[in-house]
């Protein structure tokens, strides 16, 4: 009964069956942090209305706190009530309801450990998850060691007879390449590489994902997608917001590890690699590591790279304070939370194609963006007035918010006067399409229970990263204060001279 | 905002709504298909409601088509909105006289350039959409034969005049069931010998059903009668024991499988907008219907070994287009009302030509 036949209900014409996951639970340490709240649990509830939990699905809490059983349900239910995309219904509830346990204790509590064993093995009984688990460490690094071990020491670390054993982590994915390492370490000596999910939701959202659907499979935009004809790349993420309330995870980590490192090294990858060989995890992550070991630093860094931090202002009709006068963090503070960078990619196709990357907080608006410039044109058989106001064509592959694709190119201003100026044709996701479509999280949570890898980043990929990284971020810390810059703004003056010296100017997103 | 034309004509409609995109700040075009409604007076607000709500997923130029009365004089009038909480533009198009069996010369002009076309009849549907002036235009055609007037025969007439590139919503309505079996399937895969459907009959959900598991499993299938509210069981008979999901409520469902714990699982009708969402994520032919209605409509031909059979007389395979609709539609409803009350089975077997009604 266990072997393997093909299941006669499926067939790959049918492709409305959605992809259900076998029959698991999902044990989430930290069910107290926001994460847990805001995105995790409503993500569950979500995938579990749209009919794509598999029957049984049981979700475990474990956290310090001294609750019943009903205490986290209500946790759950308020967080989903509060969070949840889609419309809350009785019955949806009621299936999860039944598979939700707690398990109090801190994470080198033995006793606690021994008793979360019990609670899996009792659902592997009670709701049939038959061995099959996750564990999503939405916890602070530093605890992994203490809970990696736990869970091999009791046994819940290693899968027996055909079941899985999966650990889930979020970023930071450590704070330098040293650092980095030692995470894997950790993780990697009790669970094997492929078990391993590390989380970066950028790479969950549509959005990006069809970055890799407009390059290949499109005819008309890979013959212009290099040196040829691409002058520069700009990739930014913007966020309005300042710290808000993440003072000591963000101090000491600033902008530049906490979003470069991850999200926009990632995009950078997507826009810039290579066609991979399938769509299989491993294809697209031998090309993302090809185009990321191929990446360098500029020279100079002083010339090619800014850092900036927010100070008082008004940023969208609001008073805002500074980053120095923040709760919790030192009126001394390094900490950058606007970070710029000039990289270049040493390979036939982008040589001499600078990327600028940037991203900040307390920033003008909140976007993320990957925007194309194409080089002028060759020749203007016009007259220098009539192209005067005429800029460089540019693809913007607008990521969130305003989802979908803008193409700008010169027109002709109506008139009797030959006069040319810029104009964008739009492509939307559909003005509320974002509403139905899903959250990250959900398509995230959804791989990793059905162990379907191409969207998490390996270690390999980490480390890549961080070696692209360790020399800008320690450049920074040899040169003190960041520059400030008014809150709402786009960044500080060094910034918007690092692009003059080259020629050229920041788009406004 | 919305523009009322009376007496109107294509060009008329095709120009207002340029004029209200225009007005509205020309708001994003990126339509991807159009969608034909065709539809009655008593039935567009709600269809059109639903169109509307898909097409925040599926951005696309709505065409509600309503037929008014054949006689009198040719005349088009139309409502024309944009924005109002869609990503489209809608067009109400009201034909009345002559016109009423010209409607492609008024859909034709504002088809969008170059995108696919998909014509639905929320209610009642030709029984070959394919085949339809309307439908010909599309490359996909969406019918619903549980709300039409004759829901008992509908399936029949869709069954028998199947093109590639049809569907029909009570076969989308079925999506969360084949799931679910599929995933029972997968984590107990078993021969399955026989299966049961119960559901309230007439309802076309179950007979695709029937059909879907008869022709994937290669087993016979019985269909029961229950009081509904639509599906209430679909179970997989097997040795060692039955894989079932079992909705009494039509919302929350139990899932068995042998051997394991019983496990609540949400099953709610969806609404309408959401079927036809689905519908709308693929615009080529639906492989699975297709083979599914095909068995359908061989486990619906008169028996062949001479075997008597009452009621499904009249959907035999010559007499469909007009007949089911004056003889079979009446027959079936009385014949349905007096026996309801009694349990009444119905086997379906695929391959073999057995089917037994009433």
């Amino acid at each position: 009964m266990t072997s393997l036949h093909a299941n006669p209900l499926r067939d790959p014409q049918d492709r409305r069956l959605p992809r259900i996951a076998g029959p698991c639970g999902l044990v989430l340490f930290g069910v107290t942090g926001d994460l847990s709240r805001k995105k995790l649990m409503p993500a569950i509830y979500d995938l579990a209305n749209r009919g794509l939990l598999p029957p049984g699905f049981s979700l475990v809490g474990f956290a310090r706190r001294d609750w019943a059983h009903q205490d986290f349900t209500q946790i759950v239910h308020d967080a989903v009530k509060e969070y949840a995309r889609t419309p809350f219904r009785e019955e949806v509830w009621e299936q999860l309801n039944q598979g939700f346990r707690f398990v109090s204790g801190t994470f080198d509590d033995d006793t606690a450990f021994g008793r979360l064993r019990e609670t899996v093995e009792e659902l592997d009984e009670s709701r049939g998850t038959s061995g099959n688990h996750a564990f999503y460490l939405s916890i602070p690094p530093s605890y992994f060691p203490d809970v990696v071990g736990q869970l091999k020491e009791h046994g819940l670390a290693s899968p027996e007879g055909g079941n899985w054993r999966r650990v889930v982590i979020e970023k930071p994915f450590g704070h330098d390449l040293a650092s980095a390492r030692q995470l894997n370490a950790v993780v990697s000596e009790v669970f094997p590489p492929e078990s391993v999910f590390r989380i970066d939701h950028y790479l969950g959202k549509e959005t990006v994902q069809n970055i890799l659907a407009f390059r290949f499979a499109n005819a008309m935009f890979e013959p212009v997608w290099n040196s040829n004809y691409v002058d520069h790349v700009q990739i930014t993420m913007a966020e309005d917001i300042g710290i808000g309330g993440r003072a000591g995870y963000y101090d000491g980590i600033g902008a530049a590890r906490d979003v470069i490192q991850n999200h926009l090294l990632q995009l950078m990858a997507l826009i810039a690699m290579e066609d991979p060989a399938s769509f299989e995890a491993r294809s697209l992550r031998l090309e993302k590591q090809k185009l990321l070991s191929a990446v360098t630093l500029p020279q100079r860094l002083d010339l090619h790279s800014a850092r900036g931090q927010y100070a008082a202002g008004w940023q969208g009709g609001e008073k805002v304070i500074g980053y120095l006068d923040e709760a919790d963090i030192s009126n001394t503070s390094t900490t950058e939370t606007y970070a710029a960078l000039r990289l270049d990619i040493e390979n036939r196709r982008w040589a001499g194609v600078p990327f600028y990357l940037r991203t900040g907080k307390r920033l003008g608006r909140r976007v993320t963006e990957v925007a194309v410039s194409f080089k002028r044109a060759p020749h203007l058989p016009f007259t220098s007035t009539a192209t005067e106001e005429l800029g460089q064509n540019a693809l913007v592959m607008r990521i969130q918010p305003d989802e979908g694709v803008t193409l700008r190119f010169g027109a002709k201003v109506p008139g009797t006067a030959m006069e040319l100026r810029d104009v964008n044709m739009d492509f939307a996701y559909g003005g509320a399409f974002v509403e139905s479509s899903p959250e990250a999280y959900e398509r995230l949570i959804l791989d990793v229970l059905l162990g379907d890898p191409p969207l998490f980043p390996r270690h390999e990929e980490v480390e890549l990263s961080w070696r692209i990284l360790d020399p800008v971020v320690q450049y920074w810390a040899e040169n003190g204060q960041p520059e400030p810059y008014a809150s709402g703004s786009w960044g500080p003056d060094s910034a918007t001279e690092m692009l003059a010296r080259d020629g050229r100017t920041w788009r406004r997103p | 905002m919305r523009i009322d034309l009376t007496g109107t004509n294509a060009s008329q409609v095709t120009s207002s709504l340029l004029q209200a995109r225009r007005q509205a700040g020309s708001p994003s075009m990126g339509m991807v298909l159009t969608l034909v409604v065709v539809t009655d007076e008593a039935h567009h607000g709600e269809a059109l409601r639903s169109a509307r709500e898909v097409s925040t997923e599926h951005p696309a130029r709505i065409l509600g088509v309503i037929r008014g009365p054949a006689r009198g004089k040719s005349r088009l009038d139309a409502e024309v909105t944009i924005g109002d909480g869609t990503s489209g533009e809608t067009a109400l198009l009201r034909l009345s006289g002559e016109l009423t069996r010209h409607p492609v010369s008024v859909v034709t002009p504002l088809l969008l350039a170059d995108s696919p076309v998909v014509v639905w009849w929320p209610n009642d549907a030709p029984d070959d959409p394919a085949g339809d002036p309307l439908g010909r235009l599309a490359q996909r055609r969406i019918t619903d034969c549980a709300n039409s007037r004759r829901r008992s025969t509908a399936m029949a007439g869709q069954a028998q005049h199947h093109t590639a590139g049809n569907t029909d919503l009570s076969w989308t309505r079925l999506t969360p069931w084949r799931a679910l079996l599929a995933a029972g399937l997968d984590q107990h895969p078993v021969r399955v010998t026989s299966a049961t459907v119960e559901a309230k009959t007439p309802n076309p959900s179950a007979d695709l059903l029937a059909a879907w598991l008869g022709s994937r499993l290669e087993v016979p299938v019985e269909t029961r009668r229950s009081g509904g509210p639509g599906i209430t069981a679909a179970r997989l008979h097997s040795s060692h024991g039955d894989i079932s999901l079992d909705r009494p409520d039509g919302r929350l469902a139990t899932f068995r499988i042998p051997g394991e714990a019983d496990r609540p699982v949400a099953l709610q009708r969806r609404s309408t907008a959401e079927l036809l969402a689905e519908e709308l994520r693929r615009l080529d032919n639906d492989d699975i219907y297709q083979q599914t209605v095909l068995a359908y409509a061989r486990s619906q031909q008169p028996p062949a070994k001479g075997k008597r059979s009452t009621g499904t007389k009249t959907t035999g395979t010559k007499t469909t287009g007009k007949t089911t609709g004056k003889t079979t539609g009446k027959t079936t409803g009385k014949t349905t009302g007096k026996t309801t009350g009694t349990k009444t089975a119905t086997k379906t077997r695929t391959g073999s030509t057995r089917r037994r009604r009433t």
